[in-house]
Order: structure tokens, then C-alpha cells, then sequence
């Protein structure tokens, strides 16, 4: 009773917020309501009993994708009512594309549940054997899927390269540390005897 | 009144949906393209998550997981490119970006 409960009201947390994310006239707020429909997300995935999954959503989306987002919103100096203009000239053709896509996923979803595979296990149980989640995870993502664990660190590793490349600038004049220079540097470099007329200045 | 598999597939198509259709009207703002993108994908995941929570096989969180990672990475390079692009033209409408065309 509780767990229907607290699954309707996150579910119906989720699917308002994700509307909010869309329909929000600043991006500031659709940020926070995309924090707010990833961790209410996140309580659904508790609720299957997907502890470490819930977790990880916690941290990496809410920790570090939606504050890069708000990062980026931020300093970025953008008229966005400008941005907003063709909402109601699209509304129209996304709704009824969506509303297709949301009837057929949402008939799919009534099929499987009833005559699926999934329909002769009626209760939700991630950690079959008995072990707890996150060691089940790791029982298997450390021996079958080593490769693809490894390939997804090669993942991100590309991505923070690409990041840092497509972000990094170098300012024509900042001065920067040159510690060659500074090695090279001898007494008849760094010093310079000037002979001044009396009465003028000198310019350095 | 239990929960079962079709529940939760319902809610990540509703979800799905809503992440097409914030496409769809917001087609001249690319911060919101992407976050509808991260709504398509956490769609995505509850899907995964669902299946493997009442398969009874713990491969689906398993590849939920790397669905997380790619979402991540597409995360912030996307966001990487979207800063240079506003450095190099001074705002960020997507309907005249062209420069990539070459």
C-alpha cells in the first residue's frame, strides 16, 4: 500500500517536472526541475530495489550534469525570451507527434505488463541470490563486463579531452610563466644602463 | 493495487514523450534541447531498471550504468560546444548555425 503510494507520487513528481523542464520560460528553473525529476527518478529506481543505480543518479546527474548546466546557463549572457519565440508556432506538430509516440510506447507498456515475459514475475527483485545490490553489480560489471567498464572510462576520458580542447584559450595578453626564459635569463639580458639627458625622463 | 512492470514502463514513456516533444517546441533554445535529451535518456534507464528489477537479471542496471556514462560525457561535450559556439558568434540560435557545414 505504501510502496504504490510513494511510487504514484513519484512518478507524478517525475512527469510534472520533466513537463516544467520543457514548458519553463527561464532555463534556470527548467535546471532545477530537471534536478527535481532526477531525483524523484531516483526514488523510483529505489523502489525496484536498484540502490547503487538511485545513488549513482544522485551523484553524477544532480552532482555534475545539472550544476554544468547551471554553470553554463548562468554565464552565458543570452536573451531567452528571443529563444522562446517558437513555442506556440511548434506546439501543434510536437503534441501530436507526441501524442502518437506516447499511445503506442504507453500500449506497448500495457502488452508487456500483462502478456510479456515480465508478466509471470509480479514482484520487482534486482538481487536474485540473495547478494546486495551494489554487490551483485559488482560481481558481474568486474568479470563479464571489464571491457565495456574499461571502454566507458575510455569514454570519459575522451570527453573531458574534448572539453578541455574546445574550451581552452589562450589570451594574446596574459602573461604567462616561461620558465625557459627564466633560466636563460643571464646579468647582461636583465640588466640595461641607459644614459639620461638631465631634465628628461627615461621610458622603460 | 501492486505495482507492477507496466506501471513503470508507463511513466518512462510518458517521460520519453515529453523529452521528444521539449524538442520539438523548443527548437531555437539548445540548453533546453539538451537537458530534453537527459529526460529521453533517464527514460531510457527506468526502462532498463524496471526490466531488470522483474526479469530477476541484474544485466539491465549494468547497462543502465553505461547509459549513465555516455549521458555524462554527451553532457559535457555538448555543453563545451555550445560555450565555444557563443564565444565565436555571441548567441546561441541554433536555427542559422551553419558554421559547421564548411
Amino acid at each position: 500500500m505504501i510502496q504504490a503510494l510513494a511510487f504514484y507520487v513519484m512518478a507524478a513528481v517525475t512527469v510534472l517536472a520533466a513537463l516544467a523542464v520543457v514548458g519553463a520560460r527561464n532555463p534556470v528553473h527548467s535546471v532545477l526541475f530537471l534536478i527535481t525529476a532526477f531525483f524523484s527518478a531516483a526514488g523510483l529506481f529505489v523502489l525496484l530495489g536498484a540502490e547503487f543505480l538511485a545513488m549513482l543518479l544522485v551523484v553524477v546527474y544532480v552532482g555534475a550534469v545539472a550544476v554544468l548546466f547551471l554553470f553554463v546557463v548562468m554565464m552565458l549572457d543570452i536573451d531567452f525570451a528571443k529563444l522562446k519565440a517558437g513555442f506556440a508556432q511548434y506546439l501543434p506538430i510536437g503534441g501530436l507527434v507526441g501524442g502518437i509516440l506516447a499511445t503506442e510506447m504507453i500500449l506497448v507498456a500495457l502488452a508487456v505488463g500483462r502478456e510479456g515475459a515480465a508478466a509471470k514475475n509480479a514482484l520487482p527483485d534486482a538481487n536474485a541470490g540473495g547478494a546486495s545490490n551494489i554487490e551483485a553489480i559488482g560481481q558481474v560489471l568486474y568479470t563479464d563486463y571489464s571491457y565495456f567498464f574499461e571502454a566507458a572510462g575510455l569514454i570519459l576520458l575522451v570527453a573531458m579531452i574534448g572539453a578541455i580542447v574546445l574550451t581552452l584559450r589562450h589570451k594574446p595578453h596574459v602573461k604567462r610563466q616561461d620558465i625557459g626564459a627564466q633560466v636563460a635569463r643571464t646579468p647582461k639580458k636583465g640588466m640595461e644602463v641607459v644614459q639620461i639627458k638631465p631634465g628628461s625622463g627615461v621610458e622603460l | 493495487m501492486t505495482i507492477g512492470l507496466a506501471h513503470y514502463l508507463t511513466v518512462a514513456a510518458i517521460l520519453f514523450t515529453i523529452g521528444v516533444f521539449g524538442i520539438f517546441v523548443n527548437r531555437k533554445n539548445i540548453i533546453v534541447i539538451l537537458m530534453s535529451i537527459e529526460l529521453i535518456l533517464l527514460a531510457v534507464n527506468i526502462n532498463l531498471v524496471a526490466f531488470s528489477a522483474y526479469l530477476h537479471d541484474i544485466t539491465g542496471q549494468i547497462f543502465a550504468m553505461f547509459v549513465l556514462t555516455v549521458a555524462a560525457a554527451e553532457a559535457a561535450v555538448g555543453l563545451a560546444i555550445l560555450v565555444t559556439f557563443f564565444r565565436n558568434r555571441g548567441d546561441i540560435e541554433v536555427d542559422d548555425a551553419s558554421v559547421m557545414k564548411g
